[in-house]
């Protein structure tokens, strides 16, 4: 790796990352090993916050905002609401896990160390610039441009997946 | 900053949510892992938008995010069904199609 200069380092973002992704690391963790179930929902949030952050950390705001009115907003409540549905009791739970749960840490290591073989061999030392302050102000516009512009069709053909999806949701969940 | 911090974390993140996917046997759980999945791959996207200096990534990002929501919808709704039928939503006891 190249060594960064002076002036590529953004103090303040490098040490916001690295806080904010050790918190996440943690929290996904808990997801995967927590006993509890509404436990692993209220972890899950902590990662889906940090994912927010590591968004305007990376200038990307809109998508941010996003994040946290649907996912922590909408999918969590959903989430949580699926867990009352489908559990007698709230608390420990002894068999979460399969059988052949421990299957899953070597395809979970061997995975990552793919993927950050790959990482590396491809964009190892290239830096990010900061964005300067006209782009981070203009971020919203040129999304909305995008939308009525080049992803005209495929906005239209996802409101579709989504009218399909909240009918389809209703039929299976209803009781006649 | 390295461009390769977003795209390592994101990779960490994935391999968590692969090891909850394979390890879980709750389906709420399982759903739960797919949204680790899900989101690791939309702080890639964002994070390539960052380095291609195009807004596009961001505009995918929010396509799965939109995908993301009605696959939690329709998934959840499944769930209820399962538990609906059998009382229990544990993922190896439905094995009627297992020859």
């Amino acid at each position: 790796m190249n060594a960064l200069l002076a002036s590529d380092v953004n103090v303040a973002q490098n040490v916001g990352f690295y806080i904010i992704a050790a918190g996440m690391v943690w929290g996904a963790l808990r997801v995967v090993t927590t006993k509890n179930v509404v436990h692993a929902a209220l972890w899950l949030i902590v990662v889906l916050g940090g994912v927010a952050a590591q968004y305007i950390l990376a200038a990307a705001e809109f998508v941010a905002v996003s994040q946290v009115l649907i996912y922590i907003g909408a999918v969590m409540v959903l989430f949580l609401f699926g867990i009352m549905l489908t559990r007698a009791t709230v608390g420990p739970d002894t068999d979460l896990n399969n059988k052949g749960w421990a299957i899953g840490i070597p395809v979970a290591l061997g995975l990552l160390a793919v993927l950050g073989y790959v990482v590396f061999d491809t964009i190892g030392d290239e830096v990010v610039v900061d964005r300067d302050q006209a782009q981070i102000a203009s971020t919203t516009t040129a999304i909305s441009d995008s939308y009525i512009g080049v992803y005209l069709i495929p906005l239209i053909a996802l409101s579709f997946v989504l009218l399909a999806a909240a009918i389809g949701a209703i039929v299976l969940a209803r009781k006649d | 900053m390295y461009a390769a911090n977003f795209l390592l974390l994101s990779a960490v993140l994935f391999s968590i949510g692969v090891f909850g996917v394979i390890a879980r046997r709750n389906a709420v759980m399982v759903l739960m892992s797919v949204e680790l999945v899900l989101n690791s791959v939309n702080l890639n996207l964002v994070a390539f938008s960052l380095m291609n200096d195009t807004i596009d990534g961001q505009v995918f990002a929010l396509f799965v995010i939109a995908i993301a929501a009605a696959e939690v919808g329709v998934g959840l709704a499944f769930v209820l069904l399962v538990y609906r039928n059998r009382r229990s939503i544990s993922l190896d006891a439905l094995s009627e199609m297992k020859g």
